[in-house]
């Protein structure tokens, strides 16, 4: 008995010099296949005495496993080496640029005006919206801007021809007249914020003719300009995405409103960039004031039991200022290099519950 | 409006200091823009006297002086013909910046000789226009003492923008009693006690349009002699920007400024016979001031004598009437002029004047009388002569009314609370008259605040004076009734089309919403009341009938600017007439050139008309369209190439979107290269959901049998849409197809090429149990039969 250690050792030899598994199935099929040394050995069995088979049977299974073991062992690191082999062979050069995909981007004055709705949105208000073309009633009668007033030289006018009946109508020259549609469409309380393009006949440096404005309009009982004067530093503080913000209102005029005031906000000068919030200068960013009785009257309320509050600002010009645009004229001028520079990704929706941490905010 | 500090001073008793003040004129509505001390750019500039002058040895019109400034002796070449020994002149030292010029000193060689500041003309030091040699002083000018100071220029110049309804305040005088009121000194009242004429009045003044003119206040001054203002008069026109021209003259436009009171000084001698205030006849012209010749309407007011018209009532006066160093008999108007009648004349004729300017505010109407004094004393002083009596035609109008005042609206509505009392006093100090009624106030307005016309006026009137910066923030109450926020359906479709352009690779552009009236026409017709009636230019003179010209044009500016390709889009209003509802919530994209860029994985490919019929389908699914119930048909417009452009349309009638290539003479037009496509989608036509009960979408019924893809190459006309071959396959089995898509197209099959082969790939999901390949083999007979009854289609 001794040829089984022999014959172990030699085929154990073997599966270790094998390289592949092609060999490997050979040398298998070869040793313990059917003609195979161990099935030879298996078949003595037969003709050898009970006491010969109880001692020799276990022996020739365990050899028979063994090997068995050994050739699945010597397997899988022949499958291990081929495997890596082959991976070594598909290095690729990952310095390559995958397909590029081309970028679009959303316009600022996209963005700020998704910015305004989500800050006006959480105080309640919703999105009002009107014509462009407009008939000199909305965008000036009724809001006490009579045809002679010196107030409409303050309004650059972009008329259209005369119709029939003699009149005009004009491009809106701001976006109030929308105050005067929804208030005459439907019932107080009103708390709408009016974004949209508007239009003056003005072109110059810090001037085009078309910009957009953001109108908001508040009517309710009771609504006076302390209530005017927490909203506005309310949207500065979370449209600035700063912590405090100094206002300022300044007695001013405008024909629909009685008080009128502009608004200033407090900023700095740093290195020839502009910091909002704080410091000893000031930027006047809008102007406001209480809806004028006349206004409320034109449109059939009644200024004893309604008031509020209405105010306008150039949409451009904040965008200008949160984002550090120089030039409004670049604006409308669809050349790529701005709107990719300047342009915000179309996933980037304003959005409170996202709002990024102030440097204030995070100390 | 500007003024001076001293000027404002000669009405305003005060110690306060320059900064308070304008802080104040801020915060009580007279809003600073400027402040500017013409000394701060003199303050280095001495007085020097030329010691000793000797000339360059070097150079025939240069001298080498000496000069001395009071502290110490310095060298300096000067070209200037009229240097001397004994000059005295104002000196510049090394270090200081010549106004003029901006040029900053500093010790030089001049041909070879040290030269160590300059001595100055007035012109380079920006006080007047005179550069023939350099400045000459009197022999008692003061060496060493500052130039600013020896010249009396040493005064701030300060501007204040003023509202459209504070004609008051277009006067130093009125300006002084808003600071007054606001408590900041004590109001000088200017003289305009009654001056006694020591004739009568030799012309009649007659008004025949009495709501244009109420009243006009005349006087004959005989014996006048004109010429140039004194030095104060001068320096005061100067500061404010305005030329003195000679005393007459100067002294209606320092009333103008002075009091905010306007008047007219006729050459009486240039005036035929009596005086008509009257309006205008069809025909009659007027040689104005401005050497214009206007023709004058029935709309506008003037004043005629009894040959011409020689005024335009409160806007211009005319040029034969005016008057010249000659004139020595004048004739004073002071009127009060309707505003709108003005503002009317104005405007048509074109005219801008500073009498216009406040007369269409609202000229204070009792200053008609006083002004007349006023001015008056100012020509006897300066121009001497002998005063009339005074006429007076008409009557003064009163603008006063009063206001039954509820302190309690200072609170109600500027939500700061100020007593009757301290209200009362407020007013009292701004002219009006207060009068206690029980818990109210009875306020009359001053006749200079012909603005006033309610309670949220006085409002205003308290409350800037009692300071806008007591208003305290008080957050906004909730709405008294549930009120809708946010967007609505349609703004959320514009945002969600948007984002999606954008994320399909397309920059968002906002252009104009004109264009050239040229470009426009190629986009359809151009209603004319869509044309502008002032446009800034004929480049923006026509409403944009579509979105897509600005596109392409901003396309082509790319281009030239090297761009290989351009992606845009733009979602904005087109306009197809004037109403509401004739202006359409569009979005456009383009894209021109590549689809995308040279890489080493592939090459781009010129875009096509898939690539913006792709975006299009793509916008249209995400704002919530059906889209595979859109139908596609060859109905583009006439600026999209004519085989290659397509609408996407639910039903008959309602357009969804238009896409294809743009037609070669549209870009020709445009003069921008192709290749270059673009879609429309007409947001604002595209049918809303139904609005849906609720959220729930029901379970999903997803079959566990095995889905099965069978491919089909059918041969159909080239002519035949694959569209409808798609749909005929559809229509064979509509349970059984999950999707049929076509994987292949082969043009020019089959005899003569007139035929092309499409491949289509069939999915297959059964529902209630495996298919057999009986059922298979029956359903691929249908598709078949399906295929051939609809299109024709054979299989390959």
């Amino acid at each position: 008995m001794d040829d089984l250690k022999q014959i172990e050792t030699d085929i154990t030899a073997a599966i270790n010099g094998v390289n592949d598994i092609d060999s490997l199935d050979k040398l298998r099929v070869a040793e313990l296949g059917k003609k195979g040394r161990v099935s030879l050995l298996m078949r003595r069995l037969g003709k050898m005495t009970p006491e010969e088979r109880q001692e020799f049977g276990p022996k020739l299974n365990g050899l028979k496993t063994a090997l068995n073991d050994k050739i699945s062992d010597r397997k899988n690191v022949l499958e291990e080496e081929a495997l890596n082999a082959r991976l070594l062979s598909e290095k690729i050069d990952i310095t390559l640029t995958p397909t590029p995909e081309g970028k679009g981007s959303i316009h600022p004055i996209t963005q700020v005006v998704d910015e305004v709705t989500e800050i006006f949105t959480e105080m309640g208000f919703s999105v009002a919206e009107g014509p462009e073309i407009e008939e000199d009633f909305y965008n000036f009668t009724a809001l006490n801007i009579p045809e002679e007033h010196p107030a409409r030289q303050m309004h650059d006018t972009f008329y259209f021809p005369e119709d029939e009946n003699g009149k005009r109508k004009v491009l809106r020259t701001h976006t109030s007249p929308v105050q005067i549609r929804t208030m005459m469409a439907g019932k107080p309380p009103f708390r709408i914020i009016a974004p949209g393009r508007t239009y003056r006949c003005d072109s110059d440096a810090t001037h085009t003719p078309m910009f957009h404005q953001v109108e908001a309009l508040v009517i309710d009982k009771g609504i006076h300009m302390g209530h005017l004067k927490w909203s506005i530093e309310n949207f500065v503080k979370k449209f600035f995405e700063v912590e405090n913000v100094k206002v300022r209102f300044r007695p001013s005029y405008f024909p629909f409103t009685e008080p009128s005031a502009e608004v200033d906000i407090g900023c700095s000068f740093k290195d020839g960039e502009i910091v909002i919030g704080e410091g000893d200068d000031w930027l006047e960013i809008m102007g406001c004031g209480m809806v004028n009785s006349k206004v409320l009257e034109n449109v059939g309320l009644d200024p004893n039991e309604y008031q509020g509050f209405a105010f306008g600002m150039g949409l451009d010009r904040i965008s200008m200022l949160k984002w550090g645009i120089p030039d409004l004229r670049d604006f409308f001028a669809a050349d790529l290099r701005w709107l990719k520079h300047y342009g915000f990704s179309c996933l980037d929706i304003p959005s409170l519950s996202t709002r990024p941490l102030t440097q204030s905010g995070q100390k | 409006m500007k003024f001076t500090l001293s000027w404002l001073k000669s009405y305003l008793e005060t110690d306060a200091s320059l900064e308070v003040i304008t802080d104040k004129l801020t915060s009580i509505g007279l809003e600073l823009e400027e402040v500017v001390n013409p000394a701060d750019e003199l303050r280095p500039f001495v007085i020097a006297k030329v010691i000793e002058a000797a000339p360059h040895p070097d150079a025939d019109k240069l001298q080498v002086l000496k000069v001395d400034t009071g502290s110490e002796i310095l060298q300096v070449v000067c070209g200037a013909h009229n240097a001397r020994t004994g000059l005295l002149g104002a000196f510049a030292p090394s270090g200081s910046v010549i106004p003029s010029n901006g040029m900053k000193l500093k010790p030089t060689k001049i041909r070879g000789v040290e030269s160590n500041g300059m001595m100055c003309s007035e012109r380079e030091l920006r006080l007047g226009e005179d550069h023939d040699g350099i400045i000459d002083l009197p022999s008692d000018a003061p060496v060493g003492m500052s130039f600013a100071d020896y010249k009396g220029i040493d005064d701030p110049i300060i501007e204040i923008a003023i509202t459209p309804n504070r004609q008051d305040a277009l006067g130093v005088y009125g300006i002084a009693r808003d600071l007054a009121a606001a408590g900041l000194g004590t109001l000088k009242n200017p003289d305009q006690s009654p001056i006694k004429g020591t004739f009568p009045n030799p012309l009649n003044v007659t008004i025949t349009s009495k709501k244009e003119c109420p009243v006009f206040a005349g006087r004959y001054i005989k014996g006048v002699k004109n010429g140039q203002s004194p030095a104060w008069l001068c320096r005061r026109l100067k500061s404010i920007g305005l030329n003195p021209i000679s005393i007459l003259v100067d002294i209606t436009n320092y009333m103008t400024f002075d009091l905010a009171r306007p008047l007219h000084v006729f050459d009486a001698d240039k005036v035929n016979g009596d005086l008509t205030i009257r309006m205008g006849k069809e025909g009659e012209t007027l040689e104005a001031l401005d050497d214009k010749t206007y023709k004058i309407g029935s709309e506008n007011c003037v004043v005629a004598d009894d040959k011409n018209v020689i005024s335009l009532g409160g806007v211009m006066g005319g040029s034969a009437t005016g008057c010249t160093d000659k004139t020595v008999n004048v004739y004073l108007e002071c009127a009060w002029f309707d505003p709108i009648t003005t503002a009317l004349t104005g405007r048509k004729l074109g005219i801008e004047s500073d009498a216009r300017y406040r007369f269409e505010r609202g000229v204070d109407p009792e200053s008609v009388l006083t002004g007349i004094e006023a001015a008056t004393k100012l020509i006897l002083e300066l121009c001497g002569g002998e005063a009339s009596d005074v006429i007076t035609a008409g009557k003064v109008p009163s603008v006063s009314h009063t206001i039954s005042f509820r302190p309690e609206r200072i609170a109600e509505l500027g939500g700061v609370t100020v007593s009757l009392d301290e209200a009362k006093v407020i007013l009292g100090n701004l002219g009006f008259t207060a009068e206690v009624s029980g818990k109210k106030l009875n306020v009359t307005n001053p006749s200079w605040r012909c603005d006033i016309v309610g309670e949220a006026d006085l409002v205003e009137e308290v409350l800037r004076i009692y300071g806008f910066e007591n208003i305290v923030s008080v957050p906004l109450p909730n709405s008294s009734r549930p009120i809708i926020t946010g967007l609505n359906a349609m703004q959320k479709r514009v945002r969600t089309a948007k984002r999606t352009a954008a994320g399909r690779g397309l920059r968002e552009a906002v252009t104009w919403a004109f264009l050239p009236e040229s470009q426009a026409k190629l986009f359809g017709n151009v209603p004319a009341h869509l044309i502008l009636d002032n446009p800034i230019s004929n480049d923006l003179s026509t409403m944009r009938p579509s979105l897509l010209p600005n596109l392409i044009t901003a396309a082509g500016r790319n281009a030239d600017r090297g761009a290989h390709s351009s992606q845009l889009f733009e979602a904005g209003n087109q306009f197809s007439s004037d109403v509401p509802e004739g202006q359409h919530m569009v979005i456009a994209g383009i894209r021109r050139g590549l689809n995308g860029v040279r890489h080493w994985t592939g090459n781009p490919e010129k875009v096509s008309a898939y690539d913006a019929k792709a975006d299009a389908e793509e916008i249209l699914r995400t704002i919530g369209v059906k889209i595979d119930n859109a139908q596609v048909a060859a109905e583009a417009p006439a600026w999209y190439h004519p085989g290659r452009s397509g609408a996407l349309k639910l039903g008959p009638k309602n357009i969804l979107a238009y896409f294809g290539e743009i037609h070669p003479k549209i870009l020709k037009s445009l003069d921008v290269k192709g290749p270059l496509v673009g879609f429309e989608i007409m947001l604002s036509s595209i049918p809303f959901p139904k609005a849906k009960s609720d959220n729930n979408r029901g379970p999903l019924k997803a079959s566990d049998y095995q889905a099965i893809e069978r491919d089909f190459a059918f041969v159909v006309d080239q002519g035949t849409p694959a569209g409808d071959l798609v749909r005929a396959v559809k229509s064979a089995d509509k349970n059984l197809i999950e999707n049929v898509a076509i994987f292949d197209v082969y043009e020019g099959f089959g005899e003569n090429g007139s035929q092309k082969s499409v491949g289509i790939n069939v999915k297959l999901q059964p529902k209630s149990g495996t298919l057999t390949d009986d059922e298979i083999e029956a359903f691929s007979t249908k598709v078949i039969a399906s295929a051939a009854k609809k299109t024709g289609a054979k299989l390959r």
